[in-house]
């Protein structure tokens, strides 16, 4: 470092002119000019692919001024449906039933699952797919399920991709994972916006249009519930189900997190979530803790419940338990109707639903023709 | 106030000017934003698909550049204990280039946050329901913005002082150099509870995170400022005591050493006690299920770590030359470490036990690139126009003037090796 000659590489002849009235020669006239431009012509050849954003991408005045979901007035948030309402039918051309769905008083929604008699078919897949409008492409799924080895609860010795129309298979049990939603939920906490909170019937919702898309609550998850819309999500128009609610099902655009909500369109008024109403071994039971006679207490009274990875303290509301008459089995009932489903369904039973693949007809098939969109439920509208 | 605006100018000016190699430097560095910049559009129009993230990896490179650069920030401070605490005045003047370089690490790290958002047209959302103080998130916020405007304050106000020819207020400056002090510590700390404090995530629910990152932070950050007082020696009429370059290649040292410990602290945890909890660790040491892609990088980090420890601990490594050998393997084994090595394992596999791999797609690598690349744009231009301020060749009576001998061709000047 000593006896460096002295060189001010940086500080050249022009720099002799900084601070002085700059000379303004037609050759720098025209040397400044050039460099000017081409650098204005390199930053609009880089911003060039922007063209390509859609007057569908950009968020309209009023969606950009929306409010969160908490400050909403009664007003604010019929001028929000409505907005989403156009948007829908313009996309999809029906116009949805959309609203927003308060919780009822005096409920706590738990849900129970039997280990012993789920046959790993993944109708609820499907049904939860059809149901609550996810993208078919990049597909999103809620539910996941794990073909388990017998003896063990770790999940890193499960599979995720069985093959399908074997199941079940004798030394494996049947685990489907979806939103626990949790008492003590960490992706609550973390969210830096409260794009996501837990409802007083203590389902974990999200509003889609708050949601910045850090995806800091699907880092923060212990089971894996959360999906991130990286890319426009893809739903052919005639797979719409236009029963929704602004908590739930509504179409999302890309860049958000969505999750299961218990179907809360559907349970906030009495029905059942899609998952639990096309399980054909009855595997799955919803209801209402908070009511002593329902089904769920009755559940959780009297069979060996358990939670998933209950040393992460979240306190989930969703439980599993086998049937303790079965130890080493399914429940031989449960393997006769995976055996006629096998038989009926063919290459179709067990299957993942794929981009364009079989959920609706899979979920058809198992329900009444208009179980999207039950009788009782106001007109919505014709299809175009 | 004037005074300030013409200061302000003259330094916008100063920064477009400087000879071949400098405009050469920016003209390579606006290349690579401009590409940023073109694939951050296409990442705008196509979504985050563009990136190679998934919902199984949901966080990759952009994360894993951010927990780095915040590093880079807070390890600034590494060269204000010794002049402020020990009263070492030689490096005063040093000290204003590491707070330029955390402006410049600050600013890169907010806007790898930014890329990685799936609606930053929503940003606002954050000062209209701002989850503080439940999400470390908007802790994050707050500490690192609140160390981006004590460092503008501190060299602003010191470079200002320079350039009006005034002896700088201690009241000024002294109570907030202080505070950065600590607040630099804050930043990390509060990154790194950003990990560890979730549960679901075991290979980042360790309470030795904090420290770990402190050290290699504390570690690769004075590395890179040898590396720019090196450059800065050999390009410029700046004079660098040699001291400088040993003091920090003392604190270096140090940190390193203890950022090896701690990493293999770590590794002794997770991978002795055979538990489920070490699953990531093991993915990342050693693959699992042959799915090894982490597996090249985290040994390379370690083996260039053990290398450039090894150095500094040799006196060879008092020659300039070596040193800077041993920072630049130093400063590449702590990227890789903290990125492919602390952020992409811990989700693989997910929280149900799948192995998903990640591999950062051309286009993330772009934006990747063009942020780095701006980030050095903007240090650039910092010291290029802090330097004739500080050596009082630019102050507010008088207009950048040279002496007469340099004013020949710059491509003339002899290059010295």
């Amino acid at each position: 470092m000593s006896g460096k000659p002295d060189i001010r590489i940086w500080d050249g002849p022009t720099a002799a002119r900084v601070g002085m009235e700059p000379e303004l020669t037609r050759r720098s006239f025209l040397r400044t000019g050039a460099a000017a431009l081409g650098a204005m012509a390199a930053l609009a050849a880089a911003l060039a692919p922007l063209r390509e954003l859609g007057g569908d991408d950009m968020p309209s005045l009023g969606q950009f001024l929306q409010k969160h979901y908490k400050e909403m007035t009664s007003d604010e948030m019929e001028e929000a449906l409505e907005r989403i309402r156009i948007k829908v039918e313009a996309r999809f051309d029906v116009r949805p039933h959309l609203r927003d769905i308060k919780p009822m008083e005096g409920v706590e929604f738990v849900y129970a699952l039997n280990l012993s008699r789920c046959i790993g078919c993944r109708k609820c897949v499907h049904a939860c797919v059809a149901e609550n409008n996810q993208s078919r492409s990049p597909e999103i799924q809620y539910i996941r399920v794990i073909e388990m080895p017998r003896g063990t609860l770790d999940v890193e010795q499960g599979n995720h991709h069985y093959d399908h129309p074997t199941v079940p298979d004798e030394s494996h049990f049947y685990m489907p994972v979806q939103c626990h939603q949790c008492a003590n939920p960490p992706c609550v906490k973390v969210c830096p916006v409260e794009a996501t909170w837990q409802e007083a019937d203590g389902i974990t919702v999200v509003d889609y249009d708050w949601c910045i898309g850090c995806r800091y609550c699907e880092a923060a998850c212990p089971y894996w519930a959360r999906r991130f819309n990286f890319a426009k999500p893809v739903l052919p128009k005639e797979q719409l189900n236009p029963n929704m609610s602004y908590l739930s099902n509504r179409p999302r655009e890309k860049g958000v997190m969505e999750k299961c909500h218990f179907c809360l369109h559907r349970t906030r008024e009495g029905r059942m979530p899609a998952c639990v109403e096309i399980c054909p071994t009855g595997a799955r039971k919803f209801g209402n803790v908070l009511d002593p006679r329902s089904e769920v207490s009755e559940i959780l009274r009297t069979k060996r419940v358990f939670v998933l990875k209950e040393e992460v303290g979240t306190l989930p509301r969703f439980f599993y338990y086998f049937d303790e008459r079965y130890p080493n089995t399914l429940d031989p009932e449960a393997l006769a109707i995976a055996e006629r489903l096998r038989r009926e369904e063919g290459d179709a039973y067990g299957a993942l639903p794929g981009a364009d693949g079989p959920s609706r007809a899979v979920v058809a098939a198992a329900q009444p023709a208009d179980w999207l969109a039950p009788a009782a439920m106001p007109v919505t509208g014709a299809r175009a | 106030m004037r005074m300030y605006l013409q200061f302000l100018a003259r330094c916008f000016r100063l920064s477009f000017v400087g000879d071949r190699r400098y405009y050469a430097w920016m003209f390579f560095l606006t290349v690579f934003v401009l590409l940023g910049i073109n694939a951050y559009c296409k990442q705008l129009v196509q979504g985050m698909a563009t990136t190679g993230m998934t919902d199984q990896v949901s966080w990759g490179f952009y994360i894993a550049n951010f927990t780095f650069l915040v590093g880079m920030a807070a390890a600034a401070v590494m060269l204000v204990i010794p002049v402020y605490i020990y009263r070492n005045r030689e490096l005063h003047d040093l000290v204003i280039f590491g707070e330029l370089f955390a402006v410049a690490a600050i600013v890169m790290a907010m806007l790898f946050v930014t890329v990685d958002l799936g609606r930053p047209d929503r940003f606002h959302h954050l000062l209209m329901r701002f989850n503080f103080p439940d999400s470390m998130l908007t802790w994050d916020i707050l500490v690192l913005n609140g160390y981006l405007l004590l460092n503008l304050h501190i060299c602003g106000y010191l470079v200002y002082c320079a350039y009006r020819r005034r002896e700088p207020s201690k009241i000024f400056y002294i109570p907030f150099v202080f505070i950065a002090i600590f607040w630099a510590i804050t930043i990390h700390t509060v990154t790194a509870f950003l990990y560890s404090g979730l549960g679901g995530r075991p290979f980042w629910n360790s309470a030795v995170v904090a420290p770990r990152f402190l050290a290699s932070a504390f570690a690769a950050g004075p590395a890179f400022l040898i590396l720019t007082l090196a450059v800065l020696a050999r390009f410029t009429t700046y004079r660098v005591v040699p001291k400088a370059f040993m003091t920090l290649r003392n604190v270096v040292t140090v940190a390193l050493t203890v950022s090896m410990f701690l990493l293999g602290s770590e590794m002794f945890t997770e991978l002795y006690t055979g538990s489920a909890h070490g699953a990531s660790a093991r993915y990342l040491f050693f693959g699992m299920h042959g799915r090894t892609a982490l597996v090249p990088w985290i040994w390379s980090a370690i083996g260039l770590n053990l290398c450039a420890m090894f150095l500094l601990y040799l006196p060879i490594s008092r020659r300039l030359p070596v040193l800077q050998i041993a920072c630049v393997m130093l400063i590449v084994g702590i990227w890789i470490e903290k990125g492919m090595g602390m952020i992409v394992p811990a989700f693989i596999p997910t929280p149900l036990g799948e192995l998903v791999e990640y591999v950062p797609t051309l286009n993330e690598l772009l934006v990747t690139i063009g942020i780095w690349a701006g980030g050095l744009l903007l240090y650039t231009v910092l010291v290029r126009v802090t330097i004739p301020v500080l050596s009082g060749r630019l102050t507010f009576d008088r207009p950048y003037q040279l002496p007469d001998e340099i004013t020949r061709a710059p491509d003339h000047v002899q290059t010295v090796g």
